[in-house]
């Protein structure tokens, strides 16, 4: 069973309000460790998340928004680890998927991804001219 | 001028400057001047994959930018200057005698800086440098979005962090 964590880097407090999310669904925020970009410059937010895939062996990270520092960080990171994967562009329903798949191997990222593109959902509302 | 910002930002590209400035901007392009990103393939392609496709990068050397600024300024699209720290600004304005304003986007905490706004913490050496650029008669402020008020120099460097 694989029970490896993964890193989620986000904007501000969101990556933390992400973990709370998945622990208060599912009780297994244990397998995500969040990282944040506030007061860190683009050196900062690297270090910060190198520091979590040594500790935690983490192969996957999880970040907020495609340009984004921590994205860039992430980047830097697979450079240096090209076992990671980094999937941009995080949701909730991406993070459920992944903390509640034990699967081994575990599902590919790009697997997750679509699973989360399929609970991109709208219904239009009725506009009035 | 078609150059909208002229920002420092140790961050670089990211989703503030994209996003936050780039969208209201409507900037299609983004100069970027940073001499060690203009000598390496690797961060260059790690910097364009942060723009989307329609807005256009260019990477500078300090010299090169200051060689090519008038061209930039010419452009009929709005644009948007990063450099990564104040040195690389002020040697961009004095080699090209061009820059008018300078906004202080993001400097982040460091040994050795100080808090003076919560996205700005600066050392000395750098206030001395952000004076330099005003006595030049560069207009330098501070604000991190477009919706933020633009913070003088005097009061930014008389901040203590409380904003």
């Amino acid at each position: 069973m694989s029970e490896r964590p993964a890193v989620v880097a986000a904007h501000g407090d969101l990556a933390r309000a992400f973990l709370e999310a998945v622990t208060l669904i599912t009780g297994r925020g244990d397998r995500l460790v969040a990282i944040s970009n506030r007061d860190r410059d683009a050196g900062g937010v690297h270090a910060a998340l190198r520091q979590a895939v040594i500790e935690t062996n983490a192969q996957v990270i999880f970040t907020d928004l495609p340009a984004g520092s921590c994205t860039m960080a992430a980047r830097r990171v697979q450079r240096e680890f090209p076992h990671v994967d980094i999937v941009a562009g995080v949701s909730l329903p991406l993070l459920l998927d992944f903390v509640l798949n034990n699967a081994e191997p575990p599902p590919a990222s790009e697997h997750l991804a679509a699973r989360a593109r399929e609970h991109l959902l709208v219904w239009e509302g009725t506009r009035v001219d | 001028m078609s150059i909208e910002l002229f920002r420092i930002d140790d961050r670089l590209i990211h989703g503030q400057v994209v996003v936050g400035w780039g969208q209201p901007l409507e900037i299609a392009f983004i100069v970027l001047v940073d001499d060690a990103v203009a000598a390496s393939d690797w961060e260059q392609d790690l910097y364009r994959m942060g723009v989307p496709a329609e807005m256009e990068i260019c990477f500078d050397t300090v010299e090169s930018a200051a060689v090519k600024l008038a061209d930039y300024l010419a452009d009929e699209r709005p644009g948007i200057l990063l450099t990564g720290d104040i040195a690389t600004m002020r040697r961009l304005a004095d080699a090209s005698g061009r820059v008018e304003t300078v906004n202080v986007g993001g400097l982040h905490h460091r040994p050795g800086r100080i808090e003076r706004l919560r996205y700005i913490f600066l050392t000395p050496e750098e206030e001395q440098e952000l004076r330099a650029l005003a006595q030049g008669g560069i207009a330098v402020t501070a604000q991190d979005v477009p919706s933020a008020e633009p913070i003088a120099l005097e009061p930014l460097l008389a901040s203590r962090g409380e904003r």
